[in-house]
């Protein structure tokens, strides 16, 4: 069994695994030019929920997975960002794209404060604390006062962005690729800390709190502000889905989308950037596909009843965890290493 | 006479009705091997933790170049020239090597969240200069073969030999060893005598050593402190020390 490392998904090694997901994420979406396929805004669309999730478990994945917190909360700073936005935009008249920075500091301010009572917790307490947030900030947003902005129950409505008509882009397609531009933003961030002195801080935390006091890294420090950036990148994937969706509403924002960051995490895998972009595709894909497998099945084998599709999501869940512990980005690396037999996990 | 480099006066600690340290008093020169040694349980540990402030003693005053260490939060200490190694070993097992070491040069540098984010020219600098000095320590620890290695695969010996290149990043004034011969063997310890004396008269570090291992302490040591029950019953040279008939007992029972 290799070493666990993370080394792999941060630099060198496996390196063109990720330079091979961006060029298709890049010039995928060209096939629009050429395709009479009715359903390709669909797939950009899809395309775009793809991106935004990879970006809020990218923001999940630099607390959990390189600093040692656990969020089951994340939903809620996902939900500032995007009312942020949609309040921004339907209130104050901003444009789609100044919104975003916006949202991305509330966000970071939001989490960097909930960082403190989280340095007196850990682990199972952590998550407990992180979960209150998940399950409040729905009702929070349905909150009578302050309906006036956040629209109540029914939430915020609104105007979906016009392609600049100098990029010659369908609406869709100019979505997904300020989608992909913000996503290629937040991984060259996380990437640059991750090889520097506050990422190193971030996971001799995560590793050895105790020692890495002793090395004189602030843990405090580092464990707030790390909230205040895993949240302010969840807190940008939030805004974007404001405006791709072009509509907020506090039922969108539920314990089970934060569920769901954590779900493609860890099928992604933990502390794999890479595994982040895998992590994004597979939530849009296997609720999709499970509901497809469910419709074969009660096709194939002519079965009177429809076949739940969130059991079969929970067996295609369980199957790849007992066969991919680590996660696909872990997996794969796992049979990398089997194949080139090497004994290190990079030189 | 010169200040003492650490002066440690009266430092008392009690977990709950337990006594660990009983006002223990002792100083360390600058440029000494000071050993400090005592049955299982004496309190030397719980002294380390006390300089590393792991521990807030109950009475007593601790000074660094004059400088109470105990006013100094924890994060701080590196930052005054106190470096440690620890009795387990406390590496950050899943980064490498190379990462581990860099991160001992953590309070050497200082470039911020901000700057690490956008990956600024000072922090690409900053960055190589950490990295030349970490790879000179990791030669010196002749750990040159496990650079690029997860540190949490390594052997116990070599995980000991990381942590202290790891300490050194930090180009401590004073460096406190926990144990460092404990699982060695015969070979390896007599290494480590040598890494120990290098470490004082290349680099000039002035080391503070709990040890068991009674041949390393009393051959690489200036004077040895013995503790037995969290007082300290014997100071002097490792002759001294040595003969000392409170330590015999210690160590061997009394007659009676």
């Amino acid at each position: 069994m290799a070493a666990i490392d993370n080394s792999w998904a941060t630099k060198g090694g496996l390196g063109w695994i990720a330079t091979t997901f961006w060029v298709l994420l890049a010039v995928g979406p060209l096939a629009g030019f050429f395709t009479q396929d009715p359903s390709f805004e669909y797939y950009m669309f899809m395309g775009q929920s793809m991106l935004i999730n990879t970006i809020a478990i990218l923001g999940l994945n630099l607390l959990i997975g390189f600093n040692g917190q656990i969020s089951l909360g994340h939903s809620a700073f996902f939900a500032i960002g995007a009312y942020t936005t949609a309040i921004l935009m339907n209130f104050a008249g901003w444009p789609y794209y100044a919104t975003i920075p916006v949202a991305a500091i509330i966000c970071f301010g939001a989490g960097f404060l909930f960082g403190f009572p989280a340095l007196k917790l850990e682990g199972h307490y952590l998550a407990l604390a992180t979960f209150t947030l998940a399950i409040a900030v729905p009702q929070l947003l349905k909150y009578k006062a302050i309906a006036g902005w956040t629209g109540g129950v029914g939430g915020l409505i609104l105007d979906k962005p016009d392609a600049p008509e100098f990029t010659r882009l369908g609406t869709d397609q100019y979505l997904y690729y300020l989608c992909l531009i913000l996503a290629m933003l937040s991984f060259w961030i996380v990437r640059n800390m991750l090889r520097g002195r506050s990422g190193r801080a971030m996971m001799a935390i995560r590793d050895h709190a105790m020692a890495a006091g002793t090395m004189g890294i602030d843990t405090a420090k580092y464990k707030t502000l790390t909230f205040g950036v895993s949240a302010g990148i969840t807190g940008v994937g939030g805004a974007l889905s404001a405006i791709t969706v072009a509509y907020v509403a506090p039922d969108s924002f539920t314990l089970q989308l934060a569920v769901s960051f954590l779900v493609g995490l860890v099928v992604g895998g933990i502390a794999s950037l890479p595994g982040c972009l895998v992590g994004g595709a597979f939530i849009v894909l296997i609720q999709n596909s499970s509901q497809s497998i469910s419709d074969w099945m009660k096709v194939t084998f002519s079965l009177r009843y429809d076949v739940p599709a969130w059991a079969i999501y929970g067996i295609l869940l369980i199957l790849l965890m007992y066969f991919m512990p680590r996660g696909i980005m872990g997996g794969i690396e796992t049979l990398w290493l089997k194949l080139t037999h090497r004994k290190e996990t990079q030189a | 006479m010169a200040e003492a480099l650490l002066d440690v006066r009266g430092v008392t600690v009690r977990f709950g009705g337990v006594v660990a340290l009983d006002n223990v008093s002792f100083e360390v020169e600058q440029g000494q091997i000071l050993g400090l040694i005592g049955p299982n349980g004496a309190g030397k540990t719980t002294l380390f933790n006390c300089l590393s402030r792991l521990y807030q003693p109950s009475e007593g005053e601790i000074l660094f170049e004059g400088r109470s260490v105990l006013a100094t939060p924890r994060h701080l200490i590196a930052d005054m020239g106190i470096g440690r190694t620890f009795q387990n070993v406390a590496l950050f097992d899943r980064l490498t090597v190379l990462e581990n070491v860099m991160v001992g040069r953590h309070s050497k540098t200082d470039s911020s969240f901000f700057a690490n984010a956008l990956r600024l020219p000072a922090v690409v600098a900053e960055q190589k200069a950490a990295r030349d000095r970490a790879m000179e320590l990791i030669e010196f620890m002749d750990l040159g073969s496990f650079v690029h290695w997860p540190a949490g695969g390594l052997p116990f010996p070599i995980r000991k030999r990381v942590e202290l290149a790891r300490a050194l990043a930090a180009q401590p004034k004073l460096l406190l060893l926990d144990e460092p011969a404990a699982g060695l063997n015969h070979e390896e310890v007599a290494t480590l005598e040598s890494q120990i004396r290098r470490v004082r008269d290349v680099q000039g570090v002035t080391v503070l050593l709990v040890e068991h291992h009674m041949s390393l302490v009393m051959s690489v040591s200036d004077k040895v402190v013995t503790v037995n029950f969290g007082r300290k019953i014997a100071e002097g040279t490792p002759d001294e020390v040595r003969r000392h008939p409170e330590v015999i007992a210690a160590y061997l029972g009394t007659a009676a």
